[in-house]
């Protein structure tokens, strides 16, 4: 069965084509890595699929339904790990699952046993009433791992989840998005651009550039094809040695543009 | 607070002497409304500010409708609004404020409709915005002119025509008029007519904030 269906995804900023006529599957109980350099288009495609940004043109299925005809039942599926901060600082660990619970419809009987189960789970349960405001980056990233858990979703998308987290923290996740995979079936889709973690964790990687999709496979399958032995300069043939720092901010400030017009 | 001191106790003399009545009487109904135009249209701060931050991302990919987080959204500001403006309302009594107190749950409930109402107005502006530069603009261009051109603080019936017509078609006006049904107090329309008015923007706002919730991209 297919979790994620995407075929000719086309984002547009202005003149800018942030991501270009992206096409790919993910079967479910996959771990499927987005992997690409800054500004690629990684984060611009999560979007899209989590229903936050309208493509340009093309087509998206996720969990069984496209997304622009039903968001809705798209937002049900889903669990998204956030690629900057998004809990609220002046409510608790605990309020702030809550908060969750009660937007996504889990009966109120369930709720405090889940949300309890789930802070045990990312070892949070001592600081339960706290603010999350006085947390440090590590225990924030916790709270919103179990938060995307929290309503049990088939698909979990991460976007950039392990940036600025110290080793201890990035083991931590990655451990436990493998176990959730493994036992609960769920299918997982994250975006980075650290080799080491998409050749570790993911059952299949699609390489990204400039908006398109190069090359898609397991880290083995892409070795083989671009004949190189190691996953990093596999991606380095791929994508080329310049520094793309200033397509990130081209990006940035073109979005700025928009927002003000708008 | 400010503007019931100095208003209140500048103007209140000459008010009187005009033959009007007492002023403070007329003026605490005012003052109550004008601390829920304020704190309810700066409401909508807090949309941008969880843009900014963030948490608006985690309200919107939630499978809700956008008028229930919209509505959601309002009830919570205007309940702090109409504290405020029972606040005010409280700190009047000192100062020589009455008022038949068997209407007092009547007044809160059109101090919460007007802060629903205003804090609408505030959060569908919000939504189009993305910086809180912008914001204090439209408290000056819009939220000022309301308040002083609805009768909050003197007569506004005998205005010329032209200003008139701004005091007519001004919300603010019929909401200060219902509450002056509300807590006593001369005033200037039928409380049906105040009570529709409101309720219709209510509606209004409702419609246009959900178009405009729907269109927010993270």
């Amino acid at each position: 069965m297919t979790a994620i269906e995407v075929s000719n995804l086309t984002k547009k900023f202005g003149n800018l084509t942030a991501v270009d006529k992206v096409s790919f599957t993910v079967e479910k109980g996959e771990i499927f890595a987005f992997l690409g350099p800054n500004g690629a288009g990684k984060s611009t495609t999560i979007k899209m699929l989590t229903t936050m940004l309208s493509p340009t043109s093309g087509e998206m299925k996720v969990g069984g339904h496209v997304v622009s005809e039903n968001k809705s039942s798209v937002r049900e599926r889903i669990g998204v790990i956030f690629q900057d901060y998004s809990l609220d600082d002046d409510l608790t660990a605990y309020e702030n699952l809550y908060y969750h619970a009660m937007l996504y419809r889990v009966p109120k009987s369930e709720r405090k046993e889940k949300i309890e189960s789930l802070l045990k789970y990312v070892n949070l349960l001592d600081r339960k009433d706290d603010l999350v405001g006085k947390f440090s980056g590590g225990m924030k990233r916790r709270v919103e791992i179990a938060r995307g858990l929290l309503h049990s979703p088939e698909i979990l998308f991460l976007d950039e989840p392990t940036i600025g987290l110290d080793v201890q923290t990035r083991n931590f996740l990655w451990e436990h998005i493998r176990k959730i995979n493994r036992e609960k079936d769920m299918t997982i889709f994250f975006t980075t651009h650290n080799m080491e973690e998409a050749e570790k964790i993911a059952t299949k990687i699609a390489v990204i550039d400039k908006g398109r999709i190069i090359i898609t496979g397991t880290s083995k399958e892409i070795m083989k094809r671009t004949k190189t032995k190691s996953l990093e300069s596999a991606f380095l043939r791929l994508t080329g040695y310049d520094i793309r720092e200033e397509n990130v901010s081209a990006l940035e400030r073109l979005r700025n543009v928009r927002r003000m017009r708008r | 607070m400010l503007f019931l001191l100095a208003f209140g106790f500048g103007f209140g003399p000459v008010f009187e002497q005009a033959g009007a009545g007492n002023y403070m009487q007329y003026l605490i109904p005012g003052i109550v409304g004008m601390a829920v135009l304020f704190s309810s249209v700066m409401n909508g701060v807090s949309l941008i500010w969880d843009k900014n931050f963030g948490f608006l991302k985690e309200t919107l990919i939630a499978p809700v409708s956008r008028i229930s987080l919209l509505i959601g959204r309002c009830l919570g500001g205007a309940t702090t609004s109409t504290i405020q403006g029972m606040l005010v309302l409280l700190i009047s009594i000192p100062l020589g404020f009455t008022m038949n107190w068997l209407m007092l749950p009547v007044a809160v409930l059109s101090m919460f409709a007007l802060s629903f109402m205003f804090t609408l107005l505030g959060t569908t502006i919000a939504s189009r915005l993305d910086d809180m530069q912008t914001f204090p603009t439209i408290m000056n261009f819009l939220v000022m002119p309301m308040f002083f051109l609805s009768g909050a603080l003197f007569p506004v019936s005998n205005f010329p025509a032209a200003i008139r017509m701004v005091t007519i078609i001004n919300p603010m006006t019929y909401g200060v008029d219902m509450l002056k049904h509300a807590m006593g107090g001369a005033t200037e329309f039928p409380a049906l007519l105040d009570v529709s008015v409101i309720a219709v923007l209510i509606i209004a706002l409702s419609f246009i904030g959900t178009r405009f919730f729907s269109r927010l991209e993270a």
